[in-house]
Parts: C-alpha cells; sequence; structure tokens
C-alpha cells in the first residue's frame, strides 16, 4: 500500500533547527525566513558542531549576503505557492521588494546572476511542481487546482504545465498513476 | 555555481546520429563531456563497471541491436546503484505510445530526435538545465517527466 501525507516543510525545519540549537545550548532567538539571532558569538568548533548536526537534515549555514538574500527570495515564493492564504494581493514584484526591503530591480537581477534563472521561471517551475504533487494526491480538480494556484482559467494551467513538462496535466496523471501499477 | 563538467552518455548504435549529437552538445555553451557506446550491452557493462564515473544524464536509443531501450531501462531503474540517474530516452519514435511506456517505466526525459542541427542543440540546452533544475532546485525525483 502507498501512503501520501502532507507536511509542513517550515515547521519541520524550525523545530529541528530548534532542537539543535537547544541541544548545544545555544541562546537564540528564531528571526522570520530562516535568520537565526544568536546571543553573543559562537565558537568556531561550535559552529562547525552545529553545521555538522544540522546537515543531516539538509539544513545549511548560508552567511554570504547575496546567498541569504536569494535563499529567502526562493523561501517567501515556495511559502506564497504552498500557502494559498499568503498569495498577495499585489503583484508578486511589489511584494517580494516590500518583505525583502530591496528593489525588485536588484532582487532580480541578483537571482538571475547567482542562480542563472529569472524568477518568473523560478515561480513558474514551483507553481508547476506543486500542480504535480496536487495531482497526484487526487483530492482537487484540475480546476479548483488552477483556482488554488492563482491561474486564470485552467487552460491557462494546462498550457503551462505542458510548456514546461512537454505533457498535458492529464498525460502526466495518467503515466504517475501507470508507474503506480507497475511497481 | 554550476558543475564543473556535465558528463554525459550517449547510447546510440548508429555511427551518424551519434556524431550528429556530439557536435551540437560540442557546440554549446555547457561544459560537457560525452562517452558513446554502441549497444545496449555496452551501455550495461559501462554502467555496472564500478570503475567507471556514473554520467548525470545517459541518452539512451531504443531501437539498438543486443538489448534494446527498454530492456536498458528496466534493468537501470532495477539497479540500487543506478536507479537515480536521469535517464533521456532519444528516439526518431514520435509514437504517443512509445512515449508513455518510456515514462511508464521510470525515463525522466523523452526526445523525439530532431532532423536539423539547431532543434538539437536547443532540445539539449532545455535538458540540462531542466536537469539542473531538478538536482538543485530540490524538486521531487519521481516526478520529473520532461517531453520534447
Amino acid at each position: 500500500m502507498k501512503l501520501y501525507v502532507k507536511y509542513d516543510i517550515n515547521l519541520a525545519c524550525k523545530v529541528i533547527l530548534q532542537e539543535k540549537l537547544e541541544d548545544f545550548g545555544i541562546e537564540y532567538e528564531l528571526k522570520e525566513l530562516g535568520e537565526v539571532e544568536i546571543r553573543g558569538t559562537l565558537q568556531p568548533d561550535l559552529q562547525k558542531q552545529l553545521e555538522a548536526a544540522l546537515e543531516r537534515y539538509g539544513i545549511r549555514i548560508v552567511s554570504n549576503h547575496k546567498n541569504t538574500l536569494i535563499e529567502k527570495t526562493k523561501d517567501i515564493i515556495i511559502e506564497m505557492i504552498y500557502e494559498k492564504e499568503k498569495l498577495p494581493n499585489t503583484n508578486i514584484s511589489t511584494y517580494l521588494a516590500d518583505r525583502l526591503n530591496h528593489s525588485y530591480g536588484y532582487i532580480s537581477n541578483l537571482f538571475s546572476e547567482v542562480t542563472y534563472s529569472s524568477i518568473e521561471n523560478f515561480i513558474i517551475i514551483q507553481k508547476i511542481e506543486r500542480a504535480k504533487q496536487l495531482i497526484i494526491e487526487g483530492e482537487l480538480t484540475l480546476t479548483e487546482i488552477s483556482y488554488q494556484l492563482n491561474y486564470s482559467s485552467v487552460a491557462h494551467l494546462s498550457n503551462q504545465f505542458k510548456k514546461t513538462t512537454g505533457l498535458t496535466p492529464t498525460a502526466f496523471q495518467r503515466i504517475i498513476k501507470k508507474r503506480a501499477g507497475a511497481r | 555555481m554550476k558543475p564543473i563538467k556535465t558528463r554525459i552518455l550517449l547510447a546510440d548504435d548508429d555511427e551518424d546520429d551519434r556524431l550528429f549529437f556530439a557536435d551540437a552538445l560540442e557546440s554549446l555553451k555547457a561544459e560537457t563531456e560525452i562517452t558513446t557506446v554502441h549497444d545496449g550491452e555496452k551501455l550495461m557493462e559501462f554502467l555496472e563497471d564500478e570503475n567507471n564515473e556514473l554520467p548525470h544524464i545517459l541518452f539512451l536509443d531504443l531501437n539498438m541491436p543486443c538489448k534494446n531501450g527498454f530492456e536498458c531501462l528496466d534493468a537501470i531503474r532495477l539497479s540500487e546503484r543506478l536507479k537515480h540517474m536521469t535517464v533521456a530516452i532519444y528516439s526518431t519514435s514520435a509514437e504517443e505510445r512509445d512515449i508513455e511506456t518510456a515514462f511508464v517505466k521510470g525515463a525522466n526525459v523523452y526526445i523525439r530526435k530532431p532532423s536539423d542541427f539547431d532543434s538539437l542543440k536547443k532540445a539539449l540546452t532545455d535538458v540540462l538545465n531542466v536537469n539542473w533544475q531538478f538536482h538543485t532546485g530540490g524538486l521531487n525525483r519521481d516526478t520529473f517527466l520532461f517531453s520534447i
């Protein structure tokens, strides 16, 4: 049999982070989106141990300002796509600029420079990734999925899905089902 | 921060197709390194030899002597060591049935062999990009399907 689980990645990471910081007796305060304020400074030895402990969960300490900004941008986008209520009423560029306190032009250039992909492209990829997940979970119809992901219509979602994967959502669904059956 | 060189393995029995493919790959901006094999049995020998580094992407022709592409794909997905490798089917067949079978058997990418050089270049660029996204973007490999 197969179980499909839903999880809150943000929450999971936060709990792991808290537990590890407490294990090492570090005094800290969690800020939003992956910022941790440490009281005082960390001894290099301790920082290394912490890094090693977090690494097995895929959590890395990024200190570089540019990288941090990119990571935050990605986090905000993913958060927006995975939590419907977080979708801004304003457009995404204004929203990102407000949340990150930099002009959208700056963020967007930096993003392209570091990741070799535009923010727009990243958003599309993540939305399609989410659509795939929702299709597999099978709780929502395509119409509901397109609504949830802020597409103006099913046709719009289907077009973008086809453009990104080369497959229609229906063909994708059929293949995944057959794959599951073949195993 | 792209990987230094993307290792590409091409399994195709047609010499012209292999040259065409290698030329197109060579002309891309991306840094790649190509190895070619001529049939399915040679392919499996190469992959099963642990002295050989695994490719980042395997381009696999469907119609090959000895062992065809589908048989190779089955063997790859059953092997603990090979099953996570990106496999791109590279075939002249544009039949829906072949495309779907390839994906059901676990292919990640299906490329209909383009006949002109520029289309092939574009297809290869797209595949390298998509593969890169899946490696670095935390996307789910089980649902990595791309048809072109």
